[in-house]
């Protein structure tokens, strides 16, 4: 096998899109106690190339659309090229930050961290992004917000293999490197 | 599919606006090369100078651009102050997702800037900047200071150019996002007579996608196919470099000027020697999951007491081949610091090392003395060509600025054209024999990756020049689409008609994708058109001495064959020229 296992991509694309309440199909049928509930984790970004197939990956499956902001997760250039590559993508909080901060109930906390998002209540106020310390929340121009939802279906696209999805009860933080 | 129609972004600097414009034409010219020559006969003056302020400066992307993988490569065009014709150059990076998300198909710059500027566009974004204070900054120091200078820290490609491309020289290069580049034919210089120092692309538009169960589905095809087979492992192995060793075991490597096309020295610059000794990471352009790009280091002792500096330089097999085996230098670090020398001073290195390997081979001869060269220029010597890369880049003398033109036109002046290593432009890494000179000498791009005339020249023994010439020109039409697309050629074997068929088709452009061959013959034609325009005569071409005296593995290279392909192509191409005319 020379980079991305293909199967791997199959198992992911078959069940999780999202709801139209923002929510992925599976989560909130079946919430879990945490020791279930995945959360992706950028483990090895020592390794990324900076190609975007993960955000590329993210908005095309999760949201429909062709973007490499409006995602779950983006790849930003930790100071010109020559430094290598950070993920923006949501650390799992619980309690999380954003979920205080949003007014709605749009975002509400998830077992095992993160949110749980249904965008059917989302008024476009915009203070989940600034309420999350490492923003991972990215507004559109007409202030939709856009976060990791954990479905894991970016982590097959990543040719090395930087990303993955651990279990939430495991206490391991996904800004720990490999 | 966006659009059908194109939306092109044409800036006048001059006055430090734009407008965009809306142009049809997408089922006829597709995009990327094809529209970047449409575009050419809009707003181009084919009469002109090359530095007349009204020519244009265009980059396009294509149909495909940011749906499909290694859809990650941007057209640029103008007129080159190589030759003073129309011509592309092709470079990676993020330049394509970023001008895709800036939801352009095309950005057309036509003026000059009153004081050198930066232009910046985005989605919503479109601004002339005077940064006066950053002329005569070095590549890497421009990168630096615009990515402070420019706020925001979304996703966006920084287009820039060094030294080279201020003070004229016609090798001047596109540097884009530190490790790639718009490297051939002076897209430096005419960024430079334009007085832009910088060009900055945001790519921050949020986009539909085409709402079908398909797309995805083709997607995952194409992404299969790239990533879980083989097709594209020499690209992200060992990289284009692992070419060095094929090339030197079949004795078609070009060394010292072309004087031999094998030598066992070079041992210390293959491609497996970078990976173990100096190999640091790999990078991607944006959209392409390979990761073809090579990165090394550079360590420089700058004190005693063990005080060191080092850098990231990208390297491939053209680099390598032109800073190295042609300059006789054999390690891979001595190598490295060539590239980065060349690298900060914004000057393509395949055409400053072969130039360079003539001016070391004329110095040997006689014909030029240190008097020209400042310092002695010796084969196997990087110090020397170190120094001789920047006096190369900022015109130090009459004679480097002669150089900075091109090898031809400074023998033309001090002697010894006959070995010129000149194929249109300075030569490229491969010396395979006459099917690849003779596609060098009349390609399009004078670039290798016109048409694969090297690796006819390694399958094909017989000399069938009529099947030669079908080949050369089968094969640029199919890449003229590609490149339309606009892929990059390395995945030229994935992308079949077939597949780019259903790509087209699943994002909307179905008209196109029925059209293929005839619009791929169509772009092909209007290439040749706006070539001619600009003054090429095919006939004129000329192939120095040197090329008819290469033994290969397959023997001494036959003059009157490459005489005859030559007479062949340059036929076929006015004949294409002239079709695009009716
Ligand atoms: S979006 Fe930010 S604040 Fe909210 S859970 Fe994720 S990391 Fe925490
Ligand atoms: S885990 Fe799912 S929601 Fe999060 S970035 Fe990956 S694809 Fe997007
Ligand atoms: S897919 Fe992997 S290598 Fe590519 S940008 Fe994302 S994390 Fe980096």
């Amino acid at each position: 096998m020379f980079l991305v296992d293909m199967h791997r991509i199959e198992r992911y694309s078959d069940c999780r899109t999202v709801q139209t309440d923002g929510t992925p199909r599976g989560t909130r049928k079946n919430p879990g106690r945490g020791r279930h509930v995945k959360i992706l984790s950028p483990s090895r970004m020592e390794r990324c190339i900076g190609c975007h197939s993960c955000s590329l990956a993210c908005a095309r499956l999760v949201h429909k659309l062709l973007s490499w902001d409006a995602a779950g997760i983006r790849i930003m250039s930790s100071g010109g090229l020559s430094s290598g590559f950070e993920a923006r993508t949501c650390l799992a909080c619980d309690p999380a930050p954003c979920v205080d901060a949003c007014p709605t109930g749009a975002y509400s906390q998830r077992r095992g961290g993160g949110v749980i998002t249904r965008m059917k209540l989302c008024i476009r106020c915009g203070k989940c992004a600034p309420a999350c310390p490492v923003d991972a929340i990215y507004l559109d121009t007409s202030g939709q917000p856009f976060v990791c939802i954990h479905c894991g279906r970016c982590v097959p696209f990543c040719p090395h293999q930087c990303l993955e999805t651990i279990d939430a009860a495991q206490g391991h933080h996904p800004g720990v490197a490999e | 599919m966006i659009r059908e129609h194109f939306r092109v972004m044409v800036v006048d600097l001059a006055a430090g606006s734009g407008n965009p414009v809306d142009l049809e034409g997408r089922d006829t010219l597709a995009g990327g090369s094809g529209l970047a020559a449409e575009l050419f006969s809009r707003y181009g003056k084919p009469g002109g100078r090359w530095d007349d302020q009204d020519q244009p400066l265009i980059f396009a992307i294509g149909p495909l651009t940011g749906y499909f993988p290694l859809m990650s490569k941007t057209v640029c065009s103008f007129k080159s102050p190589y030759h003073n014709q129309y011509t592309e150059s092709h470079g990676g990076g993020r330049s394509a997702l970023c001008l895709r998300f800036a939801d352009l198909d095309a950005l057309v710059i036509t003026g000059k800037a009153k004081r050198p500027s930066c232009l910046t566009v985005g989605s919503r974004h479109l601004e002339l900047k005077d940064i006066s204070y950053l002329w005569g900054a070095d590549v890497y120091a421009t990168g630096k200071m615009l990515r402070r200078a420019e706020k925001g820290s979304g996703h966006r490609s920084i287009l820039r150019i060094g030294p080279a491309g201020e003070s004229g020289s016609a090798m001047a290069c596109i540097n884009v996002d530190s490790y790639r580049h718009f490297g051939r034919l002076g897209g430096g210089c005419v960024m430079g007579s334009k007085n832009l120092k910088a060009i900055v692309i945001h790519g921050d538009a949020v986009l539909p996608l085409p709402e079908n169960r398909e797309y995805p589905a083709v997607f995952d095809e194409v992404y299969k196919k790239l990533t879980a087979t083989d097709m594209m492992s020499k690209y992200h192995n060992l990289g284009t470099p692992v070419n060095m060793a094929v090339l030197n075991e079949i004795k078609s490597l070009p060394v010292r000027n072309l004087q031999k096309t094998s030598d066992p020295a070079i041992e210390g610059i293959t491609g497996e020697t970078f990976a173990r000794d100096a190999l640091l990471r790999n990078a991607a352009c944006s959209g392409c999951p390979i990761g073809c790009i090579h990165i090394g280091f550079v360590r420089e002792k700058f004190m005693e007491e063990n005080q060191y500096l080092y850098r990231q330089v990208s390297y491939d097999h053209e680099p390598i081949f032109a800073a190295g085996a042609m300059l006789g230098v054999n390690d891979c670090f001595a190598v490295l610091s060539l590239l980065d020398a060349a690298e900060k001073m914004g000057i393509d290195v395949m055409s400053c090392g072969v130039a360079l390997a003539w001016a070391t081979e004329a110095s040997e001869k006689g014909l030029l003395s240190e008097k020209e060269t400042i310092i002695p220029l010796r084969f196997g010597d990087p110090a020397s060509y170190k120094e001789a890369i920047r006096h190369l880049s900022v015109g130090t003398t009459d004679f480097y600025r002669l150089l900075g033109q091109g090898a031809l036109k400074a023998a033309a002046r001090y002697g010894g054209a006959e070995f010129a290593c000149v194929l249109g432009q300075e030569m490229a890494g491969y010396a395979t024999g006459e099917v690849f000179f003779t596609s060098q000498a009349l390609g399009f791009r004078h670039s290798h990756l016109d048409s694969a005339g090297y690796s006819y020249d390694q399958k094909h023994k017989a000399k069938d020049v009529k099947e030669a010439v079908d080949f050369l020109l089968e094969d640029e039409r199919g890449r003229a689409f590609l490149t339309s697309m606009v892929s990059c050629l390395f995945a030229r074997n994935v992308y079949t008609d077939e597949l780019l068929g259903q790509c087209l088709t699943a994002v909307g452009y179905g008209a196109l994708a029925s059209s293929m061959k005839g619009v791929s013959l169509h772009i092909q034609k209007l290439r040749w058109k706006a070539r001619m325009a600009t003054g090429f005569d095919p006939d004129g071409v000329t192939v120095p001495k040197r090329f008819t005296e290469v033994v290969t593995e397959s023997g001494p290279v036959d003059a009157s064959y490459l005489e005859e392909l030559k007479n062949e192509y340059a036929g076929r191409i006015r004949q294409l020229a002239t079709d695009a005319g009716q």
